[in-house]
């Protein structure tokens, strides 16, 4: 698909970011190429979301360069974002569970046909294309684009946006823990789209907290603590543990454990007490 | 693509509900009124009622499907009334500077109401509710201030009486009946057939993707207000034209009717589901509730009581219909 694999299409380049008195990303450096998924792993705060939201236009960075094509950019606003090819899907998909499939997949851009003077919206035209889209990315059972989205299962949806993405021509795709609400068989189907993004040259970015799910589909990791990136490695540099216990903070498991056994001793062999709320 | 064939396919549509609502007003009334309200002059007095709530419901609800709600229309149709009757009535000024002001005041309230809701966090409720006092003052106020009366008189002969405020088909039913047919057939052109009804449905549905998706929510939002505060003013306007006069008072009673129209007419109060038709159809089985007691042997004290039964049920069928919908699959060769 036109894009060459393995060819860097954005990067970050010193990202600050700061809300007021409170510095939320320092010294960001992080590339994305075609053909390759980026995980973005790290614990709830991390700064996952503000990374998001930075590279998809909601907020400009305090200082550093983001670099797309080997030119500087700026996304002013989400619309410039999505100029430049950049799709973010969010969690639940994004997408509108009272609108039927085909008005939803167009949302924003719905495909016209002159009726007369009237310019009207082309429903079956729209129900088509997004029909295919959809079944291009082996959901094969959505076949009629007047059903609603809200009849949608939540992989079917993850597959609906990223269908959609992909159709208006996103290069950069950024998934926002697509797998988060799922079950384990429907998580399993979005990770086989992801794997079928990437195949179609596109440079995806996928949050997660799931190290299991990053390790299916990943070629290149970076872990965020604390606003800062704490590792960035690539595919099969590092075990699960490892990236487990980087997720935690810093703090391995393997510490955890033997506190809590320490913990034990001392205590006739009680497990420390979990504090409620 | 035979979504409109089957019954369950019509079952499904947000209009359901009020078909449904329709059917059972008239059968009610049909066995405990006789026909009388089905003839001409029956039909001209819930014609009537229907086409002046109608005006005013259609932009109500297309701003409850955005996820708005604008209360202050009660205010504005005896804004609307009052404006052209001080102007062309106190003042004796041409009729036609009357019309175009009470228009632009009306755009002005809907823009302000508009800019408030997208400017502010606060809920559309909240900023309508205030206009709406605001806007009560402000006629009351100035009526007074200027006529020293509280009700004033307004005399129009010529073109604008009939287009505006004449009676059409032997001098019974309202002009604004045919306004009120030529408003909704543009509304579902501009809802169900163009490119901005997915907008307004998009972000009742989901405000932040409906932006992120590239659609101008706010200035939607804004021209949302715009259409409902001027419908309203248009309504009070035509009434003074037509009735020759204009009270401060009155208008309230459309703040509640429009919201039973839009809602019996199908629309999720939460945004994100609703059509034309549906609120049309919901304003007519307001309108025959509310005209249809006179022709039975009912005391009329009993048809606030049939029109809170009617919207109860009117909520409960549209939620079922509307799950219905949501869960519906097309099955592979069952019928």
């Amino acid at each position: 698909m036109g894009q060459e694999t393995g060819r860097t299409i954005l990067s970050l380049q010193g990202i600050n970011k700061s809300f007021g008195p409170i510095d939320v990303l320092h010294d960001i450096s992080l590339e994305v190429k075609a053909g390759e998924v980026l995980c973005l792993l790290g614990d709830n705060g991390a700064g996952k979301s503000t990374v998001i939201r930075l590279l998809s236009g909601v907020h400009q960075p305090t200082s550093g360069q983001m670099v797309m094509d080997g030119k500087p950019v700026l996304f002013r606003n989400p619309r410039e974002a999505a100029d430049h090819g950049i799709a973010t899907v969010h969690q639940f998909g994004g997408t509108f569970p009272l609108m039927s499939i085909g008005r939803s997949f167009f949302v924003g851009r719905e495909p016209t046909r002159w009726f007369g003077p009237l310019k009207l919206y082309d429903r079956k035209k729209a129900n088509e294309i997004a029909v295919k889209a959809v079944q291009n990315f082996g959901i094969t059972r959505i076949d009629d684009g007047d059903r609603l989205v809200g009849g949608l299962s939540g992989g079917e949806r993850q597959a609906l946006a990223i269908a959609r993405a992909v159709h208006f021509g996103a290069r950069v795709l950024i998934l926002d823990e697509p797998t988060a609400a799922l079950g384990v068989k429907q998580a399993t189907h979005v990770l086989r789209i992801v794997n079928e993004a990437k195949k179609r040259g596109l440079a995806v970015i996928f949050i997660t907290h799931q190290v299991m799910h990053a390790m299916a589909v990943g070629d290149h990791f970076a872990v965020l603590i604390r606003g800062a990136v704490a590792a960035d490695f690539r595919k099969g540099e590092r075990t699960r543990e490892q990236i487990t216990d980087l997720m935690a903070g810093g703090e391995t498991m393997a510490d955890l454990e033997a506190q809590i056994e320490t913990y034990m001793d001392s205590h006739d062999g009680h497990p420390p007490q979990a504090v409620s709320a | 693509m035979n979504r409109n064939t089957s019954l369950g396919g019509l079952l499904r549509r947000p209009e359901a509900g009020a078909c449904l609502g329709l059917v059972a007003v008239l059968v009610f009334f049909g066995i405990f009124g006789g026909l009388t309200f089905l003839q001409p002059a029956g039909m001209a007095s819930w014609m009537n009622v229907a086409a002046n709530l109608g005006v005013i419901a259609i932009p109500v609800g297309l701003l409850m499907i955005a996820g708005e709600l604008d209360i202050s229309v009660g205010a504005m149709v005896p804004f609307g009334a009052m404006t052209v009757a001080v102007i062309s009535g106190h003042f004796g000024l041409s009729i036609w500077l009357g019309i175009a002001v009470t228009l632009a005041f009306g755009v002005m309230v809907g823009l302000l109401n508009g800019y408030l809701v997208i400017r502010t966090a606060v809920p559309s409720l909240i900023v309508t509710l205030g206009s709406l006092f605001a806007v009560q003052g402000v006629v009351l106020g100035l009526t007074v201030m200027i006529t020293k009366s509280t009700s004033v008189a307004l005399k129009v002969q010529g073109p604008a009486k009939a287009i505006f405020g004449d009676f059409v088909f032997s001098g019974q039913m309202q002009v604004m009946v045919l306004w009120w047919l030529l408003i909704a057939a543009a509304y579902v052109y501009f809802v169900h057939f163009s490119r901005f009804g997915n907008w307004i449905f998009a972000m009742g549905g989901d405000k932040v993707s409906a932006r992120n998706a590239g659609i101008p929510t706010e200035r939607m939002t804004i021209l949302l207000f715009v259409f409902s505060s001027t419908s309203a003013a248009f309504v009070g306007m035509c009434q003074a034209i037509l009735y020759n006069s204009a009270q401060v008072a009155g208008g309230q009673s459309f703040i509640f009717n429009a919201i039973i129209s839009v809602v019996v007419g199908g629309v999720l109060l939460t945004g994100g589901f609703g059509s034309i038709i549906g609120i049309f159809f919901g304003t007519i089985t307001f309108a025959i509730v509310n005209q249809g007691i006179y022709y039975t042997n009912f005391d009329r004290n009993w048809s606030s009581l049939i029109i809170g039964v009617l919207l109860l049920c009117a909520v409960l069928m549209n939620n079922t219909f509307r799950k219905m919908a949501l869960s519906y699959a097309p099955k592979k060769g069952a019928k």
